[in-house]
């Protein structure tokens, strides 16, 4: 741990801020992940990690390391880029694929039935065998 | 003071991280169905990334941003592919 021992505070403080920040949002994204009822809700849940999860790790690690080098260290937003542009791109075709077979399938818990539906939505029996 | 902040900090991060990769995998494992697997490893690969991010910081050399990268641009490539054979029933038509 001797590169850590001659950073000033007021680099340690924002990178340790960061950091803490997005693990703890990637963590809600998967307890979301894991609780939500609904597949379409379900789909949101990771987008956490997905946005500022990952937005606040690369920026403290490039914080960090550019202190380290002593020079800009700007290919890690790389990462960051690359991720928020694929992420929505990724959960669309995922979502038309879900909704897709939902259809297919004449299940009760598409999203039109549940923006207009008396009933609130939920997972039947049939939704939830796997295949 | 900033030594233990940081070591403190990266532990925290590597250990929540952990757990959300825990997570992640028992939701690729329960499922139910198949678009909740495919939306699980997705998050897996995220995560993974992430976890790579925070050794390197940890371990204080550029090198595992590469290897970051490379699973940022797999999981993306993944993802696409099992949602398109999802949609319809094969990847390249």
């Amino acid at each position: 741990m001797n590169h850590l021992a001659d950073i000033p505070l007021w680099i340690a403080l924002p990178v340790a801020f960061l950091v803490v920040a997005g693990s703890s949002l990637a963590l809600l994204g998967t307890i979301g992940l894991l609780r939500l009822r609904l597949f379409y809700d379900r789909l949101h849940a990771p987008t956490l990690g997905t946005s500022w999860g990952i937005g606040a790790i690369v920026l403290g690690s490039m914080l960090l390391f550019s202190w380290l080098d002593s020079r800009p260290v700007l290919h890690e937003a790389l990462i960051g880029i690359f991720v928020i542009v694929t992420t929505p791109a990724t959960y669309l075709l995922l979502g038309r694929a879900a909704l897709h077979r939902d259809r297919a399938k004449g299940s009760a818990n598409l999203p039109n039935a549940a923006a207009e539906g008396a009933d609130p939505p939920k997972e039947t029996a049939e939704d939830t065998v796997p295949d | 003071m900033s030594e233990i902040l940081l070591t403190l900090a990266l532990l925290y991060a590597q250990i929540t991280l952990g757990l959300a990769a825990c997570i992640a995998c028992l939701c690729v494992l329960r499922g139910p169905r198949a678009q909740d697997r495919v939306l699980g490893l997705d998050s897996l690969y995220v995560i993974a990334m992430l976890l790579f991010l925070v050794t390197g910081m940890r371990s204080g050399s550029l090198f595992f941003f590469e290897a970051a990268l490379v699973i940022g641009a797999l999981g993306f490539v993944t993802t696409v592919a099992m949602a398109k054979f999802l949609l319809r029933g094969e990847v390249i038509e």
